[in-house]
């Protein structure tokens, strides 16, 4: 299903896009299975419509939005950013959507909101992976507020031309670009603002591997490998050495968030 | 019980050699059709470790499989199985090196001293490298049986490394699913020696050197 967008040239990396084969078919979606073939292969069971997200807690207009709803929000924009795993791999991807401060400045958060947790959905019966002790579902992520309200932090409808394959969050993600790809949750139903800190799923499952802001940061190795270089799939072949990865994965515009912050104690 | 002639044993070596080749053929045929996935790299990295485990398994298990069936002339299968243990374990580490490192041997070492599961899993190849070296009749001779016994009992330091190795992979996708499998498989089969031993129920002499 086509989802039409016009281009922001203000956040078009130059690398060469990932394949869609690549791209739909290499994933980490544990709700369907650790595998990463797995999301493509299960994750035809999700039901994307109706598809509902819940905006609550600290916000003057909590509400229930549909994908109808959101789809129109705001101008839909192709933005092709890097994306780069935890686990040492990267690709580049058109994505489709809008910056998510549009979203958030439309439900007016509170002055206590300092965060904002993203819930995804978790149900057994479209999702085989739900059940597996891998992680405490549902799958829950975060941000701060000031780094949920930077216009890079895309609320995600679609890719490559087309709404959201499931196995890559279909129907709404969130994209964190300068962060681990884990931090962007996807098919996500609830959207909370709070106070405090949020606990995400993938810090609760292994604190000392994986922190609040996972930053994409060259000098501070993960525990088990380094971080201090990727590999691009479909890109870089046998005989090419893995690429340097880039501070903020390239994105230094978003340094100043941080400034004052030790990154290697705030991982 | 079932007990091979020279001819049928001599089929069975040939059959078991051709079919331990399998994995590594299925990986150049993966490679020539385009089907070894997104990450070719990955999927070359982590199907040469299973057959590492799968190939250490299978050696631990003859001593045990040789005394529960009666079947005491699987022994003349251990070697085989044991080398091309040593086999995938080269090719696993030569993925990493190779591919990961691209031969950046001070890199390498740096990856090596600093992460506790590439230090175990490191560890436990170099371990093998000897055991590799002395499979042949002829060291065996040299050391006399009873020094290469003491040698190759290395395996039982090796087994838990390489599970070690696998956990420690594993460990950040909270994902201990095949590491618990495979530690309970090598559990089961050096238990099941220490069992034997405790119960110095050894009647049955087992012939340790190869042939």
């Amino acid at each position: 299903q086509k989802l039409p967008a016009t281009r922001n040239a203000a956040y078009v990396v130059m690398d060469k896009p990932t394949a869609y084969k690549d791209a739909t078919t290499y994933n980490n979606f544990y709700e369907f299975g650790t595998d990463k073939t797995d999301p493509s292969r299960y994750g035809g069971s999700l039901k994307t419509t109706p598809w509902t997200v819940a905006i609550e807690g600290e916000v003057k207009k909590p509400q229930v939005m549909d994908i109808d709803s959101l789809r129109k929000l705001a101008p839909l924009e192709e933005r092709i950013y890097r994306l780069r795993c935890v686990e040492g791999w990267s690709m580049v991807i058109p994505w489709i959507g809008y910056s998510l401060s549009a979203l958030i400045k439309k439900v007016e958060p509170t002055g206590n909101a300092k965060y904002i947790e993203f819930i995804s959905l978790a149900d057994k019966r479209q999702m085989p992976g739900i059940g597996s002790p891998v992680l405490d579902w549902p799958y829950t992520e975060g941000l701060r507020l000031d780094e949920a309200m930077h216009p890079l932090t895309l609320l995600t409808l679609g890719m490559y031309g087309e709404v959201l394959p499931n196995q890559n969050g279909a129907p709404v993600r969130v994209v964190v670009p300068w962060k681990y790809g884990f931090k962007s949750a996807k098919s996500i139903v609830k959207i909370r603002f709070t106070r405090d800190e949020p606990k995400t799923a993938w810090n609760l499952a292994a604190p000392r591997e994986y922190g609040f802001y996972s930053n994409v940061n060259p000098d501070v190795d993960h525990p088990r490998w380094s971080q201090a270089s990727e590999r691009r799939i479909g890109e870089d072949s046998f005989f090419t050495r893995k690429r340097k990865t880039l501070m903020f994965n390239g994105y230094s515009e978003v340094a100043s968030l941080y400034t004052g912050m030790d990154l290697r104690k705030f991982f | 019980m079932f007990q091979p002639g020279s001819t049928q044993l001599r089929a069975i070596k040939i059959a078991v050699f051709l079919a331990a080749l399998m994995p590594l053929a299925r990986l150049i045929w993966f490679g020539f059709t385009d089907r070894l996935g997104a990450n070719p790299i990955e999927f070359i990295t982590r199907s040469t470790g299973d057959w590492t485990l799968y190939f250490l398994c299978l050696t631990l298990a003859i001593t045990p499989l040789r005394r529960l069936l009666q079947m005491p002339w699987l022994i003349k299968l251990r070697r085989m199985l044991g080398l091309f243990c040593f086999f995938y374990a080269v090719l696993h580490f030569t993925t990493f090196l190779w591919f990961d490192h691209f031969f950046d041997l001070e890199e390498m070492w740096r990856d090596v001293l600093k992460r506790p599961f590439i230090a175990v899993g490191f560890t436990a190849f170099i371990l093998l490298i000897p055991l590799a070296l002395t499979s042949t009749n002829a060291m065996v001779r040299r050391l006399g049986g009873k020094s290469w016994q003491r040698l190759h009992r290395l395996i039982y330091l090796i087994a838990p490394l390489g599970i070690l190795h696998f956990w420690w992979m594993k460990a950040g996708k909270n994902d201990f699913a095949e590491p618990i499998l495979f530690g309970v498989i090598i559990a089961i089969l050096l238990g099941l020696r220490l069992y034997w031993r405790f119960m110095k129920n050894g009647a049955q002499p087992l012939r340790t050197a190869p042939r």
